[in-house]
């Protein structure tokens, strides 16, 4: 390992760290006797510097971090730097719309917890090693914890916090057994070597154990069914921007690791050379490890819609809604992450690889984008949220009514991001869902992948309904307190920007799609 | 230059939606004036695409990596119908013209579900008809829900919920078909020309078509129409009964039976005399006929009869379609249009120049109120209104029904015999709710006249006169001369039969 190349490789993460330093020493060396408005706003911009800084110094080569045996521990450029960027644009936006919020004192922490966070995000979507993998997961959770307990005055933050940081304890437990057990039957941390390894001694008990656990302990990070509890409680209980961040930020990182891992592990990625039948031999071992924890990740998927989208149906809190309606997405791009092609032997190796590799590359850009649109639109829903909420004392339902007349343009906000969530043309919300789902029936055909793709299409018809009852209330039903709702300026710009980023990528897809493609040589 | 349709309605409605509050009077004119000027654009369109076949405005890469095109362009289909929306538009927007409550809202949902409704019907890419079609969803709960009356937030959810259900169902089939095809272009033609396989299309025939026929008011799938269209304002029944339920039949056409024609072929084995998908469509859509007039017969509300009576005409819609030859889909097209004008006008009559009146639409109070002396006009345009919708020669209803039930009768004549019952009903049906409300033998006794002089009736004003004379006029000239409509129609439908989409 060469020092200067971690350097390198890490400068992103250095600069957020950096920046939650300075962060830190700002607010509570010089700030001290300083309006909170005055903290706040300085110390949400001094954490957006410091995201501009980390967003500068992304490195977009292809050459990572090598270990000793010249494989990747930290990754770079292609889908890595890509999503660092997001990460890094996302934790900006949250942070901007910190600023007219006051729910604690103690600014300067927040703000550095939140970049230290986003430090662990970037370290996730980079790692190619499982002990990075760890490490940046735990830096990134550690984080999450510490910001949804930080609204320290309510019963139901702390709760939260509670819930999730032992919900998140044990996910952690069970990530690191299943690592142990993949680096006992493979004898390497490397995603490289494991992915060979398993693939030339095929399916065994002892990989299924891990593959459980690794499935238990990510579905956790991703809010999928059996292992969502914390996530309607944490949505709803986190301060606005800290749910925001955990809504979006840390499911993109997230998501990152699991597309990281699918690239490794569930396909044959690296170099293959060799005779015909060995080819053969590896593509079958390939397909036999990964068969079991394809079924597993299809099962939580198809699980995940329905409980999702079932359960919001019945919420009266928009920020429990939001929660659950995050499920269901995750179920949908669980789809995308989960369905493989298939080696049966009929085809030609050379065929099967190119095929396979256009397919599932296809199916990662869509994931790349629905993750990141995603993440975009679930912040600025939580932004108008957190507005209502601070107006009206309350985030059920009601507290919605009549905001068509006590802020139009945050109404308007709010009917593009919902219609955008419920996958309405022509807003950004739609592509994402179609792109992934004609991604899916691209890589494999098969009844149920098409079985699937029905399940989520048919569940997203009832996912309007629960997004239409907020809107309902927005627009149609009377309301009960006129009085208007003033947003800060800053907030609301936020907001139309995102607003309007989600109609312009909508009415423009290529836009996004060529942007994310940008990150690959032709 | 049809293009310009949608381009202009969606900008009218942006500028209604950004327009201040508090100027009723100005929104209803920039209303006005976008669907006039719409109109205007699609008569052009009409005289300048006659004698032509397909004319391709616009064709743009709009998703280059998915093959997705923006292209809009216009066949002697589209353009009939084009027309047909720019007809209603105008007349919608004149029996509007007394909403008082959040005007320039109204208005710009209004012009984004005109605008939607005009893009599905010029597009010919497969995604982009699919985004407009999904586009029109909303502004239809909007509508009803904010503008509505009898349990309007009901019917609302329950419009928008079978919408998207079916354009749900809708996209399933358009994915299938994109994966199975494999072709790197979403346009009608590249999808038509895809050889797809016949036992892929007949999976995926029913699929697409009953997604778009529960838009149609397909039976058993017609229910959120009577009830939506009960629930709606004027404007808004009359835009779903005479053009959204027209998205639906043109999807079946254009998407359906284009894109799978194969879908339609006999299985190899039958039950009870049904051996393909289109025998089961056909015995649904001739169940509908029936089915609607005999529900229209029982209501007691105005309003539902004319909602069922439009489940029972949008049948001959499907049976038509369902004829599969040239007169029976030219019929089928010609009914589309004819419906579209007709149960709008019915509508306005109903909903805006009577219930605004007498606050009621329950045929027995109506009884007792005498309209046949206290508002002459509505009577009258009621009873014209009325023989257009029984299918009186003379009329565009007329030449409609014939030529279906002439295509029917070539397939097969016992589909021809049921819906003559519908037929039968509809006179029936018409009749009743005329006689019931304008024309009713209780005389009534002198203290009720006095009492009646007292408190007239608000005068008949322009907005509903121009708006009957505008569609009973284009009734009437469609129906004395029907070339007019089926010398573009006729060469469209028989290029989509031939081959697909041509």
């Amino acid at each position: 390992m060469n020092y200067s190349d971690l350097f390198r490789v890490t400068l992103p993460e250095t600069m957020l760290e950096l920046a939650a330093l300075v962060v830190l020493i700002v607010d509570l060396g010089f700030l001290r006797k300083a309006a909170l408005k005055v903290r706040v706003a300085v110390a949400a911009l001094l954490g957006v510097v410091g995201c501009g800084l980390a967003l500068v110094t992304v490195p977009l080569e292809r050459v990572g971090l090598l270990d000793a045996d010249d494989l990747n521990i930290i990754g770079t450029g292609g889908s890595v730097a890509f999503l660092q960027i997001s990460i890094l644009l996302l934790t900006v936006l949250t942070l901007l719309l910190l600023i007219d919020s006051q729910f604690t004192r103690h600014v300067g922490e927040y703000v550095s917890v939140v970049l230290m966070a986003a430090s662990g995000g970037l370290l996730v979507v980079a790692a190619q090693d499982l002990l990075v993998i760890f490490i940046g997961l735990e830096l990134m959770s550690l984080g999450l914890y510490i910001l949804t307990a930080f609204d320290k005055s309510s019963g139901k933050s702390a709760e939260a916090a509670l819930k999730y940081y032992l919900f998140g304890g044990m996910s952690a437990a069970f990530l690191l057994f299943g690592f142990s057990y993949i680096y006992g039957l493979s004898g390497s941390t490397n995603l490289y070597w494991i992915g060979d390894q398993i693939a030339f001694a095929g399916s065994s008990p002892l990989l299924y154990v891990a593959w459980i656990c690794i499935v238990a302990g990510l579905s956790f990070k991703i809010a999928a069914v059996p292992f969502y509890f914390w996530a309607p409680d944490a949505y709803e209980g986190a301060p606005a921007s800290a749910a925001a961040f955990i809504a979006s930020v840390s499911k993109v990182a997230s998501f990152g690791l699991l597309l990281t891992f699918s690239a490794f592990w569930l396909m044959p990625g690296g170099p293959i050379s060799g005779q015909r039948d060995v080819i053969e031999q590896l593509l079958k071992g390939f397909y036999h490890a990964w068969q079991p924890l394809a079924v597993v990740l299809l099962v939580i998927a198809a699980a995940s819609m329905i409980v999702g989208n079932l359960a919001a149906l019945a919420q009266v809190s928009v920020r429990r809604l939001l929660a659950y309606s995050a499920i269901a997405h995750t179920g949908y791009i669980l789809l995308g992450v989960a369905v493989k092609p298939v080696y049966t032997g009929q085809s030609s190796v050379f065929h099967f690889l190119l095929d396979s590799y256009l397919g599932t590359s296809r199916c990662f850009f869509s994931v790349l984008y629905y993750i990141v649109t995603y993440g975009l639109t679930t912040i600025g829903a939580f932004g108008v949220v957190s507005v209502v909420e601070r107006a009206t004392g309350s985030d059920r339902l009601d507290s919605f009514l009549g905001l068509h007349k006590r802020n139009p343009l945050l109404a308007a906000v709010l009917a593009i991001l919902f219609l955008s969530l419920a996958g309405i043309p022509p807003l950004v919300g739609f592509w994402a869902k179609f792109n992934l789902f004609a991604a899916v029936l691209g890589v494999s055909a098969g009844p149920v992948p098409f079985a699937l793709v029905a399940l989520a299409v048919a569940m997203s018809a009832v996912s309007l309904y629960y997004y239409l009852q907020v809107l309902k209330r927005a627009y149609v039903m009377p309301a009960i307190d006129n009085s208007p709702i003033h947003a800060h300026p800053v907030t609301m710009a936020v907001l139309l920007l995102i607003a309007a980023a989600v109609v312009v990528l909508g009415c423009f897809p290529a836009l996004l799609q060529n942007w994310i493609g940008s990150f690959y040589p032709a | 230059m049809l293009a310009w349709t949608i381009y202009l309605s969606f900008a009218g409605a942006l500028a209604l939606a950004l327009m201040p509050k508090g100027r009723p009077a100005l929104s209803r004119w920039l209303a006005l004036a976008v669907a006039v000027a719409g109109l205007v654009l699609a008569v052009l369109g009409f005289v300048a695409g006659m004698g032509q076949g397909r004319v391709t405005f616009v064709d743009l890469p709009w998703v280059p990596a998915m093959g997705i095109h923006f292209l809009l362009a216009a066949d002697g289909i589209s353009r009939v119908l084009v027309l047909l929306t720019g007809l209603a538009a105008v007349a919608g927007v004149l029996f509007s013209w007394n909403i008082e409550l959040r005007t320039n809202e109204f208005f710009a949902f209004y012009l984004a579900l005109i605008g939607g409704v005009y893009g599905v019907f010029l597009s010919f890419d497969l995604f982009l008809l699919f985004v407009f079609y999904e586009i029109a969803i909303v502004p239809k709960y909007f509508l009803i829900a904010i503008w509505g009356s009898t349990r309007r937030e009901y019917a609302a959810m329950k419009l928008a919920l079978y919408s998207f259900a079916g354009s749900a169902m809708v996209l399933i089939g358009l994915l299938a078909a994109y994966a199975t095809a494999g072709s790197h272009s979403t346009t009608l033609d590249a999808l038509a020309h895809a050889n797809l396989p016949v036992s892929f299309q007949m999976g995926c025939f029913p699929l697409v078509f009953t997604g778009f026929a529960i838009l149609a008011g397909m039976w058993p799938f017609h229910t959120w129409a009577p009830t939506g269209h009960v629930a709606a304002p004027t404007a808004a029944s009359m835009l779903l009964a005479g053009v959204v339920m027209k998205l639906g039949a043109y999807g079946c056409l254009r998407v359906g039976i284009a894109l799978f024609p194969r879908g339609l072929d006999p299985w190899g084995f039958s039950f009870i005399g049904i051996g393909s998908w289109r025998d089961v469509f056909a015995v649904l859509a001739v169940i509908g006929i029936v089915y609607g007039a005999l529900v229209a017969l029982a209501q007691s509300d105005f309003k539902f009869v004319i909602g069922y009576s439009s489940v029972s005409h949008m049948g001959f819609v499907l049976l038509g379609l369902m004829t599969l030859n040239q007169i029976g889909v030219s019929g089928a097209v010609m009914q589309m249009f004819s419906h579209g004008i007709i149960a709008g006008l019915l509508f306005a009559i109903v909903g805006r120049i009577v219930y605004e009146r007498t606050h009621t639409r329950q045929l027995a109070e109506l009884e007792t109120m005498h309209l046949s002396q206290r508002l002459p006009f509505a009577a009258w345009a009621f009873v014209i209104a009325g023989m257009a919708s029984m299918g009186m020669p003379g009329f565009s209803g007329f030449v409609a029904e014939l030529q279906v039930l002439a295509g029917a009768w070539k397939v097969n004549p016992w589909w021809v015999a049921a819906a003559g019952v519908g037929v039968a009903v509809g006179v029936a049906y018409t009749w009743r709710a005329l006689q019931k409300a304008f024309f009713s033998d209780a005389l009534p006794s002198a203290h009720i006249l006095e009492e009646e002089r007292e408190h007239p009736f608000a005068a008949i004003t322009w907005p509903e006169v121009t708006g009957v004379s505008l569609l009973l006029g284009a009734s009437l000239l469609v129906g004395v001369w029907p070339r007019i409509l089926l010398d573009t129609i006729e060469p469209a439908v028989k290029a989509l039969l031939a081959g697909g989409v041509q």
